[in-house]
Order: C-alpha cells, then structure tokens, then sequence
C-alpha cells in the first residue's frame, strides 16, 4: 500500500473592509442601509460610553465586578445586527453591547451587576439566553437550539459568542463537531480579543487562526477584523444565509481586542505591555467607522457631538433610574423564586424560616 | 512569627514544598505570570521558572486531567481551578479518575493530586463565584475533601494535601483570603488530613463547623458565654472526609447537645453526615434535638440578597439557644 495524501481545506478567508483609517475596500462593502448604519453607529457609541461609565461606577463603588467591552463593540454589534427577533442569541459575559442591540435595558445591566436578580431581563419577545459565565459552556446550547430549529422547520439562527478562551475547552469543540454532524443553523462568533485574563492568545492555542479549527469538524470557518463592523457584519450575514438556507453552522473569528480589564478585579499591567494596548488603540473600531460613515455623509463632526450628547443622556437616565430603584434592596425571600417550577415542601419550610427571621430582625 | 493572611500562607505552603520537592508543580488558569488571581501562587513563577508554575490553556477538565496523568507518573501536582464553581467542568475527570484511579489498577497507580479552589461566598461575586459544594467531594469515594478556616491552619494542611498519596481536593473559603492574619510559623508544620480541632473548650453544648462558618460560629459561642453563661465547645473539622468523628461524638457525649454550621445548601449536606454519626455514637448521650444551621437549598442569591442566605451569628444563637432550651 502507498502513502498517500489526503487533501483537506488548508486556507481560510480573511475578510476586512474598513482599515484602520476608515479606509474602505469598496468592493466589499455589505450593503447596509443607512438607517441600519445609524443605528449600529449609536449602539457602538452607546456600548463603549456606558462601558466607561460603568468603569467610573465600579470603581466608586456604586457597581459591582463587571466585564468591560471597550474595543469589542464592533465585533458584537456586526453580529448581532445579522439578528431578526425570533432568532436566538446566546451570550457568554463580555456581550453588553450585543445585549443592548437586542433590547436589554441598560438599567438592568447596572441593577445585575450591582447583585440584583431583577437585574436579569430578557425582552419579552427575543428569545435571548441570560449571561453565561463558565467558559465556553453555552457553546452546546446554541447547538440544541440550532438542532431544535432545524427540527421545527424554521428558518432561524441560533448565534452564540465567546472569547479566545474558550476555544481551548472540551465544550467547544464537542459543539462544533455536533453542528458539524446534525447540519444545523448555528453561528459561532469568537470574540478573540487576544487575552483570557493574562494568558496571550498564542499560549492559548498553536493554532495559527482560531478560525482553522472548524477545518476539522466540517463546517465553515473564516476571519475577519473584528474591529471593522463591516467585516463582521459581512461575515455575519453570509453565515445567516448559509444558515437559514440549509447550508449548516459557520465558526467566525473575530480578531479583536480587549482595550480594558477582563474584569474589575484584574490588573492587566501584570501581564501586558502599555505598547500594546497603544497599537491597539490606533485600530478602533469606533474610530475608524465614524470615519468611514463620515466619508459617506451620513456623519459630521457635529452630528457625532449630538450623538456623544444622545448617549451621555440616554446614559445618564439609565444611573439615575437603576440607583433609584435600588434605594430599596431586594426582598430576600424571592431568593427562594425560580428554583422550581413548583416551590416543593422543603423550600417552602426553608421561606418561613428566612421570613419569621426577618420580621424578628425588624422588630429588633 | 510573622503574622499572615491565609493568601500569604498558603504562598509559604507553596514555596516551601516546591523548594523541597520537585515533583510539586503547580498548574492551572493564570497561576504563573499572573500569580493566580487571588494571588496565592505570586512569585512561584518568578522563583522556579515556568516548568513549575505552569500556565494553562483556558480548560478545567484539561487541568485535572492532564494532573492525573502526572500524578500517576510520580509528580505532585497541585493544580488550581480558578473559582470552585468551574470545578464542575472538570468533575468527570475528578469522579472518573482522580477518584478511581488506584482502585481500578489495583494500586498499580495513585493520584497523588491536590486540586486548589477558592470557595464559598462572602466577596459580592458574580454567579458561580459563592457555591459551597464540599458534599459533591465528599459524597465521591477515593477523594479527600479539606477545608481551612485560617491562616495558620491552612498553611499546615496544605503541606498534608501535598504529601498526601490520594487526591484531595483542597477548598480555599475566598471570604477568608485577607479578612484576617494569624501568625505562621516559618519552620515545617502540618496538620493531618482527617483530624478535626476542638478550638474552644466547654461543656454545655458543641458547636461543630469549619471553613469559613468558623468565625461566625466562635462569635455566637462568645455570645452564649457573656450573654447566657453557657460554655460551648466549639469543634473546627477541617477535613470534610474522611470525617474525623472521634472528636465530635465524645463531645456531645459530655454536652448532650449539638448544633452544626455549614454555608453549603441544608439537605444532603456535611451537616446530615454529622448528625448521622452521633445518632450512630451518641444517641443515649442526648438530650436535645440537633439542629443544623446551613444555607438555604436555592442558588445562592446574586449579592444583594447574599447577606440574607449566609449563615451568620445571630442565626447560629437563635438555634443554639433553642436546643439549650429544649
């Protein structure tokens, strides 16, 4: 017998459209209406003010630990732009922005983050999954949903995001081989902002992409500039197509970065150079797409003050709102909601205790 | 001495066994340039090189895993999961393997493994940052579960958990990390795995608990003396399993009654184990109910309603007074 060679994809595209200049490859460009262009310019805005401020409340202790997103606005809103309402979202923890683009309120992000369970609040009609903490672990949810989509005919998506981290856990590559093997209209975006805390992404994986991983379970893979909404906009929709036709899930890298702290507990000068975040600064993505929504009119100089002005409003009232209602602490008894669908006995001996221990502690 | 946080202390554990022994390697999510994120293994990189404090790609089951792997070869790993709630990523690994291996090749191979974890809540953390959830270990034969509730002590069983020729998984009570410094001894000690504390002396009733229920618990038996004039006996376990039940039941034997104090859900938790075994050794000795203070059985609350789940003090007297007056 021979040895012989087995050919396999051994390229994977690249997409960018907007350089770091705002610079536009135009045969690329997505056709996106204006509108549509208006909107993902406000909530990139909105992702990256709101991040700061929430940045600026945590550290004067008026929120609790949180992810910031600044510098991922784009590769969370390219994506999740592709979204109709009856398709479904599937975060992980570092998808603020996406969130606010599905209708998550910016008052229950800082009531969650500040420890309230009310804090959670999923739009009553998407069909958005709460935030996933344990890496990589919700990865496999998009897929049942994917699988469940396909099972009840439907020409929905399920897009689910993680990190470069996650790449790295058994759970995401099951997922991938799953979707792989049942066909199914799922989309993996990966945030790849280059660090899990403090580990680069080149001890994460030998890999040379990430992207080159879905090579190995059949489906397609391709990366982008993450912090060109263009691209991952472009992206987005080929793999929505692809899905919604028949064509099977679709694994999208996203070559981002993460401008500030994994989480407000982390101190990144540990671990990375200030030159680094320099180089990375030069390519944001909400730079170079005011320019480039400049360049096509639709953007001033001016026009960008008065949304700067929209936002910080928007903002503004949101704080104002949530430290209003968390006057009041939550009830602790609704500690005991949710658990099941019917409270079983236990629990309900368990709620009594937590309540006859509150009204002596009330009395003193 | 010098006076330590339990961070502190755990970092001298470390070091002191990694200059000892070169079979101890230390593995696991940010633990090397980094020097973890609660900072216990800060300076091990710097010290013994990034063969010895080896970052690890993002993946709990990996960690454990590839730990079993070295542990059979004859190394010591102590590998760290990042937050107790990912644990559960790597818990086929644990139950499947660590647990197992030296049952299923006949003592051919061991696991002489120490899987580090901050645990419990107390930090205003987000989801999967508060869970104590000793009673899965515990419940797994082949493991050992090992809880500090100090500075000095968890200095003391971490240099057992290392030496010790079973896995163990060794959970680091997070609210515990700074809250307080004890004085650590520079020069070698530990403390058996399997050997539980009487930490205040008395005889009107006993109070059994550990990890970080521990101050909370020798505050409501501070109360009972200057409040009530009853003397309780007050037994710290540190190890969850095996349970050292001789200290306890002859306890209770002398007192009669019997209160114990976990953070981890009510039912099915360490606390039934320890009723169990004085009804089994003590029940003619008894002259009250038992009663168990522990966390509700839901999730625990995001933080603001935290507070309210916890076990505290004044929790800890209401039961204790109710089984001195029975």
């Amino acid at each position: 017998m021979p040895r012989t060679r087995i050919v396999i994809p051994d390229e994977i595209d690249h997409i960018s459209i907007l350089d770091e200049e705002g610079n536009l490859d135009s045969g690329l460009e997505p056709d996106i209406s204006d509108e549509t262009l208006l909107r993902l310019h406000h909530f990139m805005l909105l992702g990256r003010r709101f991040d700061e401020r929430l940045l600026s409340l945590q550290r004067q202790g008026r929120v609790g630990t949180f992810a910031p997103i600044s510098g991922q606005e784009a590769t969370q809103l390219g994506a999740a732009a592709i979204l109709r309402p009856s398709d479904w979202l599937v975060p992980a923890f570092r998808e603020t922005a996406a969130e606010l683009w599905r209708g998550r309120s910016m008052e229950s992000v800082i009531l969650y983050f500040n420890g309230y369970a009310e804090g959670v609040d999923i739009p009553e009609d998407r069909n958005d999954f709460p935030i996933s903490v344990p890496v990589g672990s919700q990865i496999l949810h998009a897929v049942g949903v994917a699988w469940s989509i396909r099972y009840r005919g439907k020409d929905d998506v399920a897009l689910a995001f993680f990190g470069d981290g996650a790449t790295s856990q058994g759970d995401f590559h099951e997922g991938l081989n799953f979707a792989g093997v049942y066909e199914i209209p799922a989309i993996f975006v990966c945030q790849n902002n280059q660090w899990a805390i403090s580990v680069p992404r080149k001890h994460q994986t030998r890999s040379e992409t990430l992207a080159q991983k879905a090579i190995a379970y059949g489906i397609k893979g391709v990366q982008v500039d993450g912090n060109d909404v263009l691209a991952v906009y472009a992206a987005a929709s080929e793999a929505a197509q692809r899905a919604r036709s028949g064509g099977g899930a679709t694994f999208i890298e996203c070559v981002t970065y993460r401008m500030s702290v994994h989480t407000t507990a982390d101190d990144p000068r540990r671990y990375r150079s200030d030159e680094e975040v320099e180089l990375w600064q030069k390519r944001d993505p909400l730079n170079r797409f005011q320019k480039y929504l400049t360049a096509k009119g639709l953007m001033s100089d001016e026009k960008i003050e008065m949304a700067e002005n929209t936002v910080k409003e928007e903002i503004q009232a949101a704080v104002d709102r949530a430290e209003e209602r968390m006057k009041t602490p939550g009830d602790p008894l609704y500690m005991f909601e949710h658990a099941y669908a019917q409270m079983p006995p236990h629990l309900i001996e368990q709620r009594e205790y937590l309540a006859r221990e509150l009204s002596e502690q009330k009395k003193g | 001495m010098p006076k330590m946080t339990m961070v502190q202390s755990l970092n001298l554990a470390l070091r002191q066994e990694m200059e000892k022994d070169d079979r101890v390697i230390v593995l696991g999510e940010d633990v090397g340039l980094d020097g973890g994120v609660f900072r216990v293994t800060d300076g091990l990189f710097q010290h013994f090189g990034a063969q010895r404090s080896v970052d690890t790609p993002l993946a709990e089951a990996a960690i454990v895993g590839m730990s079993i792997g070295m542990a059979a070869y004859g190394l010591r790993p102590v590998c760290e999961i990042q937050f107790s709630g990912f644990s559960y990523q790597a818990f086929h690994q644990i139950e499947n393997h660590a647990a197992r291996l030296r049952w299923r090749s006949r003592g051919r191979f061991s696991v002489p493994m120490v899987m580090r974890t901050p645990c419990s809540g107390g930090v205003r953390a987000l989801e999967h940052h508060s869970e104590s959830r000793e009673a899965y270990y515990a419940h797994t034969p082949g493991l050992k579960m090992v809880i500090p509730s100090g500075p000095r002590n968890a200095r003391a069983l971490l240099v057992s958990a290392i030496r010790d020729p079973d896995p163990v998984i060794f959970y680091e009570p997070k609210s515990l990390y700074r809250a307080f410094r004890e004085e650590v001894p520079e020069e070698e000690e530990a403390i058996p795995i399997g050997t539980s504390q009487i930490v205040r002396e008395g005889s009107d009733i006993t109070i059994i608990s550990y990890g970080p229920m521990m101050r909370p618990t020798l505050e409501a038996a501070s109360v009972l003396k200057e409040k009530d004039g009853i003397e309780a006996e007050v037994i710290d376990l540190l190890t969850i399993s095996p349970l050292d039940d001789a200290l306890f039941t002859a306890s209770v034997r002398k007192t009669g009654r019997a209160v114990i104090v976990h953070e981890a859900p009510r039912s099915f938790g360490p606390g039934a184990e320890v009723v169990s075994k004085i009804m089994e050794k003590s029940f003619y000795y008894l002259e009250a109910p038992i009663a168990r203070v522990a966390g509700f059985d839901v999730i625990v609350p995001l933080f603001n309603r935290e507070n309210a789940y916890l076990p505290n003090a004044d929790r800890i007297l209401r039961e204790a007074r109710q089984v001195l007056a029975a």
